[in-house]
């Protein structure tokens, strides 16, 4: 752009439908707009990011010689992408565009009429005074490296993966546990169809494992994450099994030989009902299909004295080296799809459930365990002291739907519930109580499963319960569970003595979720589950570029909406991989080298180490592949001798002295 | 004919006519290339023979010293119409220089803490049937761009001997550069700095020095010792002769022309290299810098963003 | 009858919390004064001093900056930066006769809608009771003395 070019500015005010019209003088915004310094023509309409609305900037750029744009309409995080395309097919550069947020911060917040147009004129003026600033830029390529690391071994990643393997593409599987699967192996049957957890994901599980294209790392975490969007320079650090896995056949013969001839360690994987060897393997179906040694409880680890029988079952296979390492895989993907599931709500936060307290009441999972036939009583639902039960009732919401737990609803509950209530049911002949607010049956074949559940002779008592406690107030409560629960629909307190309590607890984000997300920089939600984009418009993809989400994570879901989800994300990976590059905003800075004084101040300034000292000269200089656009550096330059695109002082220094045109 | 120029001070020290003086022999080679038709410290011209001037007679005026005065803001308007050029010479004609720390107080508070006068003196006084007159003192210093339009800036306090000289050549031999620039180079004064190859790549500071209160290692960056330096911020040109006595860089040369609110910039800067990232850490840090206003605006309190200290 | 004082806010808000906070404000449609002028920077680190000082002298009665909490900062630590000038900024200002509280530098995350809301109405509430800050017409008469 020469110094002499006129700027010729169009201003746009949207109505956004009745959004934005219904609370700011739209017709009066776009006159005020078409007064101020080189605005050349200004207009409000209905919809601008609709094509008729696109249509009317391509028009206006060349039939009135337009050389910058402002939109004042919703958040640039919305459309900003959308109208600076519609500037670049109207022939004109995309960058000479700047946008006015009027909706999510003016229309949307305020009340008065008066003031939120009022501030919408300032905020015009701020966008008109700016844009005259504005340069021609070109946004970045970035070459995306076609590897793909996912992060999290349930179902959700285990989908991921073999989606993207099978579109020929390398996988980086990462799990933290000794085996892929997540909580979905630990499940029985599915709702609603009452499939078998364990049928429907095992052959995934095998597929996985199989692969050629998926590099399968279990046992094994992310520790860091350098380089940049496109070009992620991973590290995983590989826990020692003390199993070798290529040398490994699966035949498990070295549980059986342990020293140990009863399983003393509480067994993670069936939740502490039972108990495994310090040599073990998650369950059955686990894949890999290695055993994985303890040190905390293995004797040789803890004393050295042990016969090391396992080693002698091994026989000349030698696949157990108790002298294994961690081991650090350093690994380059283009993307990332995090996968990391959720952990169940921790019962024990409602202590008024009794849950810790009194012995025989579980939470869903852990009934989970026992319905399975491969769980710690073969499929037999039983009381702690082996008795079967001959009432149970399962209180629903959880650690859900409430203000001093979480205020989410848990999606799952109600229906996995309602299978529990079922199969409980089946394998006990049980009186079956289910306690409930609201019955969430939204999905396909959801409500039908209900339906099917009522007539069944389960009872469901509307109402949310305050209390299970031992205390009997006649005969028939004694050795029993009461549980207090307001019938609402009958309209009185009820006391139902069960002999087994299920507490339907919801589902919440890891405990880690902060520190991986700070790994891969993305942001959390309020709840705490990774945030993504945009719930409705972009649900699997995340604000950095590249790395995306699926499953819940993201936010909690039943099985088939994390498979479709895990689908999508795949094919965002998918999009990106094939395009073969990514486009990067090019609000990065640069040094004007003339003008840089080699004081090394923004060289402490750039986390990323994008500004780097050239001898030789004696001057800084920004790499732009690395500069990810903050700004500190140009800051914190003591002479401003350093620029940032699309965020020059020029420009803001305008913004500023528009928001004071005081309409 | 050789080109008329005048010398001028307002609000100043003395130190500015010194600077020219400074050219030492060079000052006789000035002597014979210009007339000088009016210079208070050094000759005897009155004003009366500036007002009998035609406009535009004076080739070049030199005005150093900030406008805080009735009596100083009617010459500055005087020489303006009586010349050609008009050069802002030195830090306090340029931004208010030190003078301009006074715009942390008014004009009655000032002399009610020197005089222990409770009112203003009266700006007239009759006697005898004679009157006299003493010039207004304003509550607030302005840099002399504020009186008058300025065509050129010649920064410094004072400005250096080279600076001098070269000013000379370009406004009486050479090419005129743009109006408004300042007769300086455009960059900052740590690429003049002999130190500069010994400030680290990664300068955290945890502590703040006075210039009293350490033993400045001569061979070092003065601001990587922990003593305020104002070198990064300040533009170049002056021979970097404080940091040659082991002082540091108290900005007199001003800002460069990137920078709009040379203080505001300055204190962004060095307060970004320091350590600490809790409040309690931070604030302990900057206890070592005492008087933020005085370090970083002792020049340029004037001609900053916020002119003056919020008038009570 | 004069109208009643409305301050004025200059807030800087970074694009990837405080930005997207005060949109969720907006998605939510929670309701707070509208005395507050976003300029949107892509890190509170960006917040040149200069823009601070620019808008009190161009009439701004209270001053907001919007960064991510420490520890996460979208670009590590553009934020700390942020923090350390505006704690030596502070002192500069108060020597200049403007209150502590005009400035003000606040953590809100992408999540914390409600968070923008309770901020600025605070601010506001904080500046009705300081009063204007533009300069009185007694010190703008002096300083038109030399125009």
């Amino acid at each position: 752009m020469s110094e002499r070019e006129t700027v010729r500015i169009g201003v746009y005010v949207c109505h956004c439908g009745t959004n934005i019209a219904a609370t700011v003088d739209v017709k009066s915004l776009a006159e005020y707009a078409g007064l101020l310094p080189n605005v050349v023509l200004s207009r409000d309409y209905k919809y601008m990011c609709s094509d008729p609305g696109q249509d009317l900037i391509r028009q206006d750029i060349r039939d009135r010689q337009l050389n910058r744009i402002v939109v004042a309409s919703c958040s640039p995080h919305l459309h900003e992408h959308t109208f600076r395309t519609a500037l670049k097919v109207g022939g004109l550069n995309p960058f000479y565009f700047h946008m006015v947020n009027i909706r999510e911060q003016a229309s949307w917040v305020h009340e008065n009429r008066a003031q939120a147009t009022r501030k919408a004129k300032n905020l015009v003026s701020a966008a008109v005074q700016r844009v005259a600033f504005h340069q021609p830029l070109e946004r970045g390529r970035v070459a995306i490296q076609p590897d793909v690391l996912i992060v999290g071994g349930g179902i959700a990643g285990i989908h991921a993966a073999l989606t993207l393997a099978n579109a020929g593409k390398h996988v980086f599987l990462v799990e933290r546990e000794a085996t892929i699967g997540g909580h979905m192996a630990r499940f029985d049957k599915t709702f609603p169809t009452l499939d078998c957890a364990a049928c429907i994901l095992t052959p995934k599980m095998s597929a996985v494992r199989a692969h050629p294209n998926i590099t399968l790392w279990t046992y094994s975490e992310v520790t860091k994450v350098d380089g940049y969007v496109g070009n992620y320079k991973v590290t995983v650090l590989r826990q020692p099994r003390y199993v070798d896995e290529d040398l490994c056949s699966g035949c498990l013969e070295c549980i059986e030989a342990c020293v140990y001839k009863q399983a003393k360690v509480p067994d993670d994987f069936n939740l502490g009902l039972s108990k495994r060897r310090p040599i073990y393997i998650p369950f059955p179906q686990a894949v890999p299909q290695v055993p994985v040694v303890d040190p905390e409880t293995c004797i040789q680890f803890k004393s050295g004295k042990c016969k090391t029988t396992c080693i002698a079952a091994c026989g000349d296979r030698h696949a157990i080296n108790l002298r294994m390492e961690p081991k650090e895989e350093r690994i380059e993907v283009g993307t990332v799809i995090l996968a990391t599931g959720f952990q169940t709500f921790d019962a024990h936060r409602v202590p008024y459930y009794g849950y810790g307290k009194y012995p025989n009441v579980y939470t869903a999972l852990e009934v989970e365990r026992l319905v399975n036939a491969s769980g710690p009583t073969a499929g037999e639902v039983v009381l702690r002291d082996g008795r079967r039960p001959e009432a149970v009732g399962i209180v629903h919401c959880v650690g859900s739907r409430d203000e001093n737990t979480h205020r989410w609803c848990s999606r799952v509950c109600c229906m996995y519930s309602l299978k529990l209530a079922h199969l409980i049911k089946e394998h006990t002949g049980a009186e079956i109580f289910n306690f409930y607010i609201d019955m969430r049956t939204p999905g396909k074949g959801f409500e039908e499963f209900y339906q099917k559940l009522l007539t069944e002779r389960v009872h469901f008592i509307r109402g949310r319960v305050a209390e299970v406690t031992d205390w009997a107030l006649d005969p028939t409560e004694e050795g029993k569970l009461v549980i207090r629960v307001e019938d609402t629909l009958a309209g009185f307190v009820r006391r139902i003595p069960v002999d087994m309590v299920v507490l339907a607890t919801g589902l919440e984000p890891r405990t880690d979720a902060p520190e991986v997300r700070r790994l891969f920089n993305i942001s959390c939600a309020s709840e705490g589950f990774f945030l993504e984009r945009h719930p409705k418009l972009a649900p699997v993809n995340t604000f950095t570029d590249g790395i995306f989400l699926a499953g819940c994570c993201q936010g909690p879901k039943d099985i088939p909406d994390t498979v479709a989800q895990a689908g999508a994300a795949a094919a965002e990976a998918l999009a990106l991989i094939d395009a073969g590059y990514l486009e990067t905003e090019p609000n990065t800075a640069h040094v004007e080298e003339e003008k840089c004084c080699g004081c090394k101040t923004c060289i402490s300034m750039c986390p990323y180490h994008a500004v780097a000292f050239v001898d030789e000269i004696h001057k800084s200089r920004v790499n732009e592949v690395l500069c990810k656009g903050c700004g500190t550096c140009v800051a914190a330059c003591p002479s401003g001798a350093i620029r940032q695109n699309l965020f020059e002082d020029d420009e803001i220094f305008a913004e500023i002295e528009g928001v004071f045109s005081n309409a | 004919m050789r080109p008329k120029v005048a010398f001028y001070w307002c609000a100043s020290c003395g130190g500015c006519e010194e600077a020219v003086l400074d050219l030492a022999e060079g000052v006789l080679n000035l002597a014979d290339a210009v007339d000088i038709v009016f210079w208070p410290v050094a000759l005897d011209f009155k004003e009366k023979d500036v007002e009998e001037m035609a406009d535009g007679e004076i080739a070049v005026s030199f005005v150093n010293g900030a406008v805080r005065s009735s009596h100083q803001l009617n010459m500055a308007r005087l020489l303006r119409r009586k010349s050609k050029l008009v050069v802002a010479f030195g830090a306090c004609a340029q931004m208010g220089g030190i003078p301009g720390l006074a715009n942390l107080t008014t004009a009655r508070d000032t002399l009610r803490e020197v005089y222990g006068e409770a009112d203003p003196p009266a700006l007239e006084f009759r006697d005898n049937g004679h009157t006299l007159t003493l010039p207004k003192l304003f509550d607030s210093v302005f840099p002399l761009d504020r009186a008058i339009p300025v065509d050129y800036y010649v920064p410094g306090c004072p400005p250096s001997p080279k600076i001098v000289s070269d000013m000379f050549d370009v406004l009486l031999n050479g090419e005129l550069p743009e109006p408004g620039a300042v007769l300086a180079p455009d960059h900052a004064m740590c690429d003049e700095c002999p130190r500069r190859d010994s400030r680290p790549q990664e300068l955290k500071l945890d502590r703040f020095h006075r210039v009293q209160e350490t033993a400045i290692d001569p061979e070092k960056c003065i601001l990587a010792q922990g003593v305020p330096c104002l070198g990064p911020a300040t533009r170049a040109g002056c021979g970097s002769r404080c940091i040659a006595g082991n002082m540091p860089c108290s900005g007199c040369f001003g800002p460069t022309s990137r920078m709009r609110d040379y203080g505001g910039k300055a204190l962004c800067s060095l307060a970004s290299v320091v350590e600490g990232n809790e409040v309690a850490e931070i604030d302990r840090i900057f206890e070592g810098l005492v008087d933020p206003v005085g370090t970083f605006y002792r020049y340029s309190l004037p001609s900053s963003f916020l002119e003056r200290k919020r008038w009570e | 009858m004069p109208e009643p004082f409305e301050p004025k806010i200059v807030a800087f808000f970074c694009n990837w919390c405080t930005y997207l906070a005060a949109d969720l404000a907006g998605t939510s449609r929670i309701k707070y004064c509208p005395n507050a002028e976003v300029v949107r920077v892509m890190c509170s680190g960006r917040v040149d001093v200069q823009f601070v000082l620019k808008a009190f002298a161009k009439g701004a009665d209270g001053v907001l900056i919007g960064g991510c909490h420490p520890g996460d900062c979208h670009y590590q630590e553009g934020n700390y930066k942020a923090l350390r000038r505006y704690r030596l900024l502070r002192r500069l200002i108060r020597q200049m006769g403007i209150e502590d509280e005009r400035l003000r530098l606040e953590w809100i995350s992408a999540a914390e809608g409600d968070r923008v809301r309770a901020v600025i109405n605070d601010m506001v509430e904080t500046l009705k009771r300081l009063g204007p800050l533009q300069k009185s017409e007694e010190e703008r008469a002096h300083l038109l003395e030399v125009a």
